[in-house]
């Protein structure tokens, strides 16, 4: 398989994979803030955060609020990681390797494209939002299911697996930070205190985990439990553990696979590992958060260098 | 109501399929008596069932507008055009001829020169050819052939005869579409595929890569084929990925290669370096080798020339076969064909004024409200006066291009373009058509069954060209005897 070919199939599955993220997270906030009294504000700036585009965000808007944080997050081009920046580049990348994936594929993500593209002002207003969003996020889901049944499973999904994967443990781990951020950092802020469930659920919604968790955790949502479950469930397959879980599994089935593979064992088991209550307890689980990211950028960069380098001369 | 053939005239051209109002040709009689039992409303519901199979196939080809490239669905007119057996074999024969000439003297300009020794072409051609290339003298590509893919132009005049107008052996396009209008043509007409014998097209890629393997460095079962493609952005793009699945090759483009110290020439895969033996290059010698080319072409693989010159790899077409798509060099064919093969030419050129020969260029500057002119290296119809079409300030300006430059202009005589039944809107009109057979040339010459018939869908219009309102038509060559 060609490098190159490789290299599009994985960010083709990243691009989904993000542009899907993207808009649960949209979505789930879109749903708490209806829910939420006046008094306690929301700061949908959080969201921006997320993405890790805050500079650019601040480059382009001076106020923070909703319509500018949506708009950012949905529609401008500017911002790599919008819903429709991914979905366009997500679309390039399966036009280029049409002949590798089933002919639906590019169907779907053409059409995908253009959906986005042509309603995104609804997606962008309150009333169609919703709508919007679900479109997009069953879409992308359609992708993913068809992908998984009618395509061989050979190295090119394999690519396609790790991308995906790598994506949603990488956004999965950010929802973590900002909601720690939000939520445990400070006691001091009363206002969000007793909403603090619903912001929580809100969080578990944005990762379709709310009734998973229900069913497999049993206890009253809080913190501790939340940050647990999306990081270290193993069966639930949105959680940070399950996604590595894949990664290592795609990385394994792949050729001259040493670096990436060692790398994304021992993010693995730095995951598994990790002490959930005494890094909160210890307010060190925003600093656990970001080696773990920084980690999830290494395994890309070496599977990358490995398998998609194209200066190595022969 | 059905198609009523006496209602439709050709005149004053020829037409593939009718001689005259309600007179279908002998070949088109089965087509066009079947095309008749179907009904107005049937023949629009196989039109849409056409259109249909091309968008599900993805049967597409790419233009530019307003900086974007878009993905257009091919355009396909559903009556096929119909070339009988006999006909079909002599210019078989013609093109065989033709390539093999071609290629005979694409090997003597880069070697001994004898064609200019002997004086059967003057030597000053080559001086402006903008397509030879000194970097290939002295170079011996297996079995001496430089154009293994050509595909020549051919149209019909007003009395039936067929003219080679043009050679292409750069870079040559469209089989993928011949290959795709008979799969659309069998879903939509299936009946008349039974009781006729239309020969089969779809040995083309097989023998393509029988070809290509032939050239391959290393004698083995198994060679690596590569098609080589400009990328995405390429109007041929579709045809370079459909030939490369036909063929079970690797699609690749210039950064996926790499020329080691050993002049081995390697693509990157997942699984490290691997050898490639043949490539099947479609992007122009200009961009091909930013070494001994076009320094700033990213497209190409640094030292495939080197590679190539060396022997490790097998190249189609070889750098420099261009050198022949010269206007001028096509009108020596003939002279080509006589000298190299003592042969007399089976297919006709059209007769060609070389503006550089003083008393061709006085005619040609006499004549050119009568005659259509060319620059010589130029192809995709570009850069041309089509003389009674043209304005008087056009004419002007062509007479001082000519008298500027006048090696590199040619005219010929305007000629009137065969026609063939074509849907357009609700009725059938005749409009005008070309063909272009493909030729592949190794240690064997296979000729297609047809070929790609493109045809004028604007009433009147001559140009085919798919970017510009063109479409094409199923060609099929049938066996009358059957």
């Amino acid at each position: 398989m060609l490098s190159r070919v490789a290299e599009r199939v994985y960010w083709l599955a990243r691009y989904i994979e993000r542009a899907e993220n993207t808009a649960r997270m949209v979505m789930s906030f879109h749903l708490v803030s209806l829910d939420m009294p006046r008094s306690v504000p929301l700061t949908w700036k959080n969201l921006v955060a997320v993405t890790g585009n805050d500079d650019v965000f601040e480059e382009h808007y001076q106020r923070e609020d909703e319509r500018n944080c949506v708009k950012f997050l949905l529609a401008d081009h500017y911002n790599s990681s919008s819903v429709v920046s991914s979905l366009k580049a997500a679309r390039e990348n399966v036009r280029t390797t049409r002949d590798l994936v089933p002919s639906e594929a590019w169907e779907i993500v053409n059409e995908l494209h253009l959906f986005a593209r042509d309603n995104i002002d609804s997606g962008l207003g309150k009333r169609g939002r919703y709508q919007f969003l679900t479109e997009v996020v069953q879409r992308c889901q359609t992708l993913t299911g068809l992908l998984a049944g009618c395509m061989s499973h050979d190295p090119a999904y394999d690519f396609i697996r790790l991308g995906r994967n790598l994506e949603r443990a990488d956004m999965a781990s950010r929802q973590i930070d900002v909601g720690a951020f939000r939520l445990l950092k400070r006691p001091e802020d009363e206002s969000a205190g007793p909403y603090e469930g619903l912001l929580w659920t809100s969080i578990l919604r944005s990762q379709s985990g709310f009734q998973m968790y229900r069913q497999h955790v049993k206890r009253r949502i809080n913190g501790v439990d939340v940050v647990r479950f999306l990081l270290q469930d193993i069966p639930f397959p949105r959680a940070v553990a399950h996604s590595l879980d894949y990664v290592r599994g795609a990385i394994e089935r792949l050729p001259r696979n040493e670096v990436p593979l060692r790398l994304a064992m021992q993010t693995r088991r730095h995951v598994l590992k990790a002490e959930v209550e005494q890094l909160i307890k210890e307010d060190r689980l925003h600093a656990f958060i970001d080696t773990l990211q920084l980690e999830i950028a290494g395994v890309h960069d070496a599977l990358a260098d490995n398998w998609f380098a194209l200066d190595k001369a022969a | 109501m059905s198609i009523d053939w006496k209602s439709y005239d050709p005149s004053p051209f020829y037409d593939e399929l009718i001689a005259a109002p309600g007179k279908p040709r002998p070949v088109a009689r089965r087509l066009t008596e079947y095309l008749s039992s179907l009904g107005d409303q049937e023949l629009q519901a196989r039109k849409q069932a056409a259109d249909h199979a091309i968008l599900e196939m993805g049967i597409s080809f790419t233009v530019y507008s307003e900086g974007e490239n878009i993905d257009r669905a091919w355009p396909f007119d559903i009556v096929p055009r119909v070339i009988p057996k006999r006909e079909w074999e002599e210019v078989q024969a013609g093109l065989v001829q033709r390539l093999t000439a071609l290629n005979l003297f694409i090997d003597d300009v880069y070697n001994d020169q004898r064609i200019f020794r002997d004086k059967v072409m003057p030597k000053y051609v080559l001086n402006k050819s903008r397509n030879f290339r000194e970097q290939c003298r002295g170079i011996k590509p297996p079995h001496g052939v430089w154009a293994h893919i050509c595909g020549s132009d051919l149209v019909r005049d007003r009395d039936g005869t067929l003219y080679v107008l043009e050679d292409n052996l750069r870079v040559p396009s469209g089989v993928s579409y011949m290959l795709e209008n008979r799969e659309v043509t069998k879903r939509v007409f299936p009946e008349i595929f039974e009781n006729s014998s239309i020969l089969p097209v779809d040995e083309y890629p097989t023998q393509l890569f029988d070809m290509l393997a032939a050239i391959s460095p290393r004698p083995q079962d198994y060679p690596e084929i590569a098609v080589l493609t400009p990328g995405i952005f390429n109007s041929a793009y579709f045809e370079h990925s459909f030939l490369a699945q036909r063929m079970g090759a690797e699609l690749v483009e210039g950064a996926d290669l790499v020329v080691g110290d050993d002049d081995c020439v390697y693509m990157r895969t997942i699984e490290g370096l691997e050898r490639v033996d043949v490539i099947y290059r479609r992007i122009d010698d200009d961009f091909m080798d930013p070494e001994e080319f076009n320094p700033d072409s990213l497209l190409g693989v640094p030292g495939l020339m080197r590679a190539w010159r060396n022997g490790k790899v097998g190249l189609a077409n070889a750098p420099g076969a261009g050198v022949a798509d010269d206007k001028v060099i096509y009108a020596y064919v003939p002279a080509m064909i006589k000298y190299y093969l003592d042969q007399d030419p089976i297919i006709p050129n059209v007769p060609t004024y070389l503006c550089v020969n003083e008393k061709d260029r006085a005619y040609v500057l006499d004549h050119l409200d009568e005659l259509v002119v060319k620059p010589a290296n130029e192809s995709g119809g570009y850069g041309m006066l089509v003389g009674p079409h043209a304005s008087k300030k056009q004419r002007a300006e062509f007479a001082s291009l000519i008298k500027k430059d006048p090696r590199n202009y040619i005219a010929q005589p305007t000629l009137s373009l065969s026609v063939a039944p074509t849907l357009c809107d609700d009725s059938l009109e005749p409009r005008h058509l070309d063909l272009r057979p493909f030729v592949l040339q190794g240690v064997r010459t296979d000729v297609t069954a047809g070929g790609l018939t493109r045809v004028a869908m604007r009433k009147g219009s001559l140009v085919v060209n798919s970017s510009q309102g063109g479409g094409s038509k199923d060609t099929w060559i049938v066996d009358e005897e059957d």
